[in-house]
């Protein structure tokens, strides 16, 4: 995985490699906050879901979560890392009005969670490994609203205090889709481990990108961070778009200084960050209304048992018990609720058939319509019962799409709807003899043509299909035809 | 480790206090003065020795993840500056 | 003048349950009392309507027998303790008009034990000074004069206000806090016990913080039996506060007169060293003297590193105060002073809301933070703090307590020491100590000085053993008999 092939940009001067890295702000998944009891329901009335410690006000103490802790650890399991005993909550010391003690409470020099390594499947088949540098535990700020007033800004609190796993990546991606792959990866990882829902339209999820060029192999060039993308696609036009940025500049003989920007996303386009301009000076320092983080290694081998089957192990299995193809099993395995839906639809029947369906017909409909799989029209045990009738020869593989079809606008059992419209399939050789004759006595010059071309025998096949409106069991109408118009020379 | 004016400028700044002209000067003597006499620290021999991160020998003190705080924003904005519809207002923000 | 408010907090409480006394009527002469003595400042805010609700609420649970252990006594309280519904200023203008939604939890307990808010005492700004001459309500003054001078003396501080109160006898009693001496060093100059508890005893939850790894509350009153009563009252584990403890809070009222027979009490050598005045050096060879003649023994013990504690603590507890205070920034609550954009807003808002003193302290914290100076500075205090802590730990093997005066020296003159920051800090010289090691400490009036001053001896316990400083100080009270009162001259003026 380390010899992978070098993926570069061409600039005026040559090719240019991107080097990137991704700080991933993911919000747990509980019920109140890090430090407070208040709620963290989104999308709640201003300043409702604020306790007098999410709002600094004086002589407010922050009281630690244990669920938050927990789904620290968990998450550190999931990344395959380094879970640290011994952790400090710092403060990080800065002035926004969305930030209402003036510091942050983070971990900076001891995080709860050291280096792990995330496996990410590239669209061509590829498998790299991103290393992760930690993951620590803090809190969000507010929202600070802009557009409410011509010379005023707004604050709400309600986010203030949630909790987050900021979760550093090393350097190790090279394009945009190395990056976005990654962060696909991750979402999925988080959303087995139920540690963070992965909403990135709620702000559950983020990402700050840090971007630089360099000439492939070279020393690493000056990198900008981008703040707060808060899509898969965002973070791939963020990268694609600022990449190019720093190689037109250093090819005009400039510099890229290093900086926050911001990800426009209606221009598609990076810009710098007026507020973050000035030189950071943190301050962090160890919080000292709380105390260190101790854990208790037993508490964390009962967390790491309880730990779920996640998307690698599932796509092994996937491969061994199933037999399905590498790319296969890592679509399936890919979320939580597709493997969820693929197992109960292959459970007891041809798997292979069971995922080209999933794969085929019902991610499909699924774009289609844009629906996730959780608000399919077809449940797994419907789909289940119509892959049932193909098996048993019910109905052909043809006829269930069309069968589908129907139980995707009516939501009806496959059964009751092949027997409401007739479908059944014919089998009965008599029938399908007839249907044989009667196409080759009206075409007997396709019957010469077959002489000379074995292939056309495909086109008797569909010729007698349609006789039978489909309805034909498509092995008999094949087994019969060669009975009837072989041996033919299959050259 | 002597403060100049530009390092009680740039330590102002950092602290969000507005220091007139007039008075960076005398804030630099004062804090040189203070650091000075704090220099007799860099005498103690202090190797080896762990900073004290908490004064308590316990554990950190953990609460369970329930909702039992919030829902009063109008008590919050009783002492506030400026609000509005329960939000908390303040001059423009520009990022 | 009323006998009302010459009582101990003890006898107050005994005549209130035996019923002998009204509380509406203790809290009044109280309450005139205060009034009387505007000149000295020691109050930021009267609460009379209160007081007066409060005391009638506690005869009315006297009457019905449902009294608590402090029913009707009534209490100053150091602005710094959020109160719900009465404003909290810290002595800033930045928190000028703040009025709390919640109430601190020491605050809380004392109203449960049924106590009565008078009033909420002046203090230096952020409990950022050592002569209450930093509040923006100006200075408090000692209700002290030296003997036929009268030039007006700081009553010490952070806890000024509270000192002056119940010396002057406003109050029975009243909190403090303590990040390096803010109730001992004043409880000494006036004249009253004033007790540190262990670092974790009391909740720090409601009270504005100053310097969180150092800063605790604790009692200030007149007696060590009084000071026992109130602790009891005001410690409690509180979940609200990640560093309070779970730790039993004991009766120890029962302590006071428990005796010292048997017990090491142990004298730092290094202490004593230079600088120490004659004066101050006689009063602490007489407490040891009182105490070997009770029974105790002297034992001489070793704090190697006590004379960096001082410098350690100046760096310390800026630092801490640099990032608790920047949650005063014009945005939620208190002062707002707007400027053209959020930045300046922010500047003008601190730089007219925090005094001289405080924003000193601010720039050296943040100083001491910002980077390339964190480790010289912060780690290295930090470290000494753990050298210290050792020092403690390793002189409690051989014994009970440690005895040193409070103060380097007695009150001074207001103005005479605001012009050296150093100079000024000196005065916590001997308390510092106590707070970067986390233990309880307290100052008990031991005599006075050649013009008539108060002086306090300082005892320090092992962690959570308030106890055993108990039984000290009430020898030490015994064997002084320390009965000197501040003339009344502010009511006659
Ligand atoms: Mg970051
Ligand atoms: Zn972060």
């Amino acid at each position: 995985m380390s010899e992978r092939p070098a993926k570069t940009i061409e600039g005026v001067t040559g090719a240019w490699e991107i080097v990137i890295g991704l700080e991933v702000h993911a919000q747990v998944s509980s019920k109140s906050k890090l430090f407070s009891g208040a709620s963290t329901t989104f999308g709640g009335e201003p300043n409702a879901q604020v306790s007098l410690v999410d709002a600094a006000m004086p002589g407010m103490l922050p009281v630690i979560n244990e669920f938050c802790v927990e789904q620290a650890v968990r998450t550190g399991l999931g990344l395959a890392a380094q879970i640290n005993l011994h952790s400090v909550f710092d403060r990080k010391n800065y002035f926004y009005p969305d930030l209402p003690a003036g510091y942050q409470i983070s971990q900076y020099k001891q995080p709860i969670v050291g280096e792990g390594t995330v496996l990410v499947d590239l669209p061509k088949g590829e498998t790299i490994a991103v290393g992760i540098e930690r993951l620590h535990l803090e809190q969000d700020a507010g929202k600070s609203l802009h557009d409410q007033h011509p010379s005023y800004s707004y604050v709400d609190l309600n986010r203030s205090g949630i909790a987050l796993m900021e979760i550093v990546s090393k350097p190790d991606m090279r394009s945009a889709e190395e990056a976005a792959a990654y962060l696909k990866k991750l979402r999925a990882l988080l959303r087995y481990l139920g540690t963070c829902d992965g909403n990135m339209e709620e702000g559950s999820m983020r990402a700050d990108v840090n971007v630089s060029v360099r000439r492939p192999g070279g020393p690493l060039g000056t990198r900008c961070e981008i703040k707060n993308v808060n899509s898969m696609r965002f973070v791939a036009q963020a990268i694609e778009y600022e990449a190019r940025r720093q190689v037109d500049i250093i090819e005009g003989g400039g510099a890229i200084h290093q900086e926050t920007r911001l990800f426009d996303a209606k221009k598609g386009e990076t810009r710098s960050m007026r507020s973050k301009e000035e030189a950071h000076d943190y301050r962090y320092f160890p919080d000292p209304d709380l105390l260190p983080l101790e854990l208790d290694p037993q508490w964390i081998e009962t967390i790491r048992e309880s730990l779920p089957e996640l998307p690698d192990a599932k796509k092994a299995r996937f491969i061994e018990a199933y037999g399905l193809s590498p790319y296969d099993a890592g679509v399936l395995a890919g979320e939580i609720e597709t493997a969820a839906y693929f197992e109960a639809v292959a459970e007891g029947r041809d798997a292979k058939l069971a995922a080209n369906w999933v794969m085929g017909e019902l991610f499909g409909v699924l774009n289609r319509e844009g629906l996730d799989i959780e608000a399919s029209p077809v449940k797994p045990e419907r789909l289940g019962a119509l892959i049932d009738l193909i098996a048993d020869e019910t109905i052909s593989g043809r006829i269930a799409k069309d069968v589908f079809a129907i139980m995707c606008e009516t939501g009806e059992e496959p059964a009751a709807i092949v027997e409401a419209k007739g479908l059944r399939q014919v089998t009965d050789t008599g029938a399908i003899t007839a249907a044989i004759e009667a196409v080759i006595a009206a075409n007997p010059g396709q019957v010469e043509a077959l002489k000379k071309k074995p292939k056309l025998i495909g086109w008797f096949v569909g010729q007698v299909m349609a006789k039978t409106g489909g309805k034909a069991n498509p092995q008999a109408v094949n087994a019969l035809l060669k009975e009837r118009l072989g041996p033919l020379d299959e050259g | 480790m002597s403060v100049d004016a530009d390092t009680v400028r740039r330590v102002a700044k950092l602290a969000r206090i507005a220091l007139e002209e007039g008075r960076v000067q005398p804030m630099a003597e004062e804090l040189n003065g203070i650091l000075t006499w704090v220099e007799q620290l860099n005498a103690v021999d202090v190797a080896g020795v762990p900073p004290m991160t908490s004064v308590v020998k316990a554990d950190l003190k953990r609460r369970a993840d329930r909702v039992s705080d919030g829902g009063y924003a109008e008590d919050l904005m009783k002492n506030a500056p400026l609000a509005e519809d329960h939000f908390f207002v303040v001059p423009k923000v520009v990022e | 003048m009323s006998t009302l408010t010459d009582l101990t907090l003890a006898e107050a409480r005994d005549k209130l349950k035996a019923r002998e006394i009204s509380a509406r009527e203790l809290t009044d002469a109280h309450l005139t009392a205060i009034e009387k003595a505007r000149p000295l400042n020691a109050f930021i805010t009267e609460t009379p309507e209160k007081a007066r609700a409060m005391a009638d609420q506690a005869d009315k649970r006297l009457a019905e027998g449902v009294a608590g252990p402090l029913e009707g006594v009534p209490l100053a309280i150091k602005d710094l303790f959020c109160t719900e519904g009465v404003q909290t200023t810290a002595a800033s203008h930045i928190l000028q008009g703040f009025v709390p939604t919640y109430e601190s939890t020491v605050t809380k307990n004392l109203w449960h034990a049924g106590a009565v808010l008078l009033g909420k005492t002046n203090l230096d700004e952020f409990a950022m000074g050592s002569s209450n001459e930093t509040s923006y309500f100006g200075p408090v003054i000692s209700p002290w004069r030296r003997t036929g001078d009268p030039t007006p003396l700081v009553p010490g501080g952070s806890s000024g206000g509270s000192a002056a109160a119940v010396a002057a006898g406003l109050a029975l009693g009243a909190t403090g806090t303590d990040t390096g001496g803010s109730i001992r060093q004043p409880a000494a100059v006036a004249g009253i016990c004033g007790l540190k508890p262990t670092y974790g005893r009391c909740s720090r939850w409601g009270i504005v913080a100053f310097a969180s790894s150092l800063d605790q509350a604790g009692p200030m009153a007149r007696t060590v039996g009084d000071c026992a009563i109130l602790l009891k009252a005001m410690a409690s584990h509180d979940a609200k506060d990640s560093t309070s403890l779970n730790v039993g809070v004991p009766d120890y009222e029962k302590s006071v007169r428990a005796g010292v027979k048997g017990l090491r009490i142990g004298i730092p050598k290094e202490v004593r060293g230079e600088g120490l005045s004659a004066e101050i050096a006689a009063l602490w060879d007489k407490g040891a003297e009182w105490l070997k003649a009770q029974g105790a023994e002297i034992v001489e013990v070793s704090l190697k590193h006590a004379h960096h504690a001082l410098p350690a603590y100046y760096i310390v507890a800026p630092a801490e105060a640099s990032s608790n205070l920047a949650r005063y920034d014009g945005v939620r609550y208190g002062l707002r002073v707007p400027g053209d954009d959020i930045t300046q807003t922010y500047e003008n808002t601190r730089a007219a809301g925090f005094g001289r003193e405080v924003q000193r302290r601010i720039l050296i914290g943040t100083y001491v933070l910002s980077a390339g100076y964190y480790d010289a500075y912060y780690l290295r205090a930090q470290k000494i703090r753990t050298l210290i802590a050792r020092d403690f730990e390793e002189a409690f093997k051989g014994c009970d307590l440690i005895l040193t005066p409070t103060t380097p020296g007695p009150a001074f003159a207001i103005g005479a020491k605001t012009s050296d920051p150093v100079e000024m800090y000196l005065n916590d010289v001997f308390t510092v100590t106590v707070n970067l090691a986390g233990l309880p400490g307290m100052s008990v009036p031991a005599g006075l000085t050649g013009d008539g001053l108060p002086l306090g001896l300082q005892l320090i316990g092992k962690p959570f053993d308030e106890e055993t400083i108990f039984r000290a100080a009430g020898a030490i009270e015994e064997a002084a008999q320390f009965t000197a009162r501040p003339g009344d001259w502010w009511s006659t003026s």
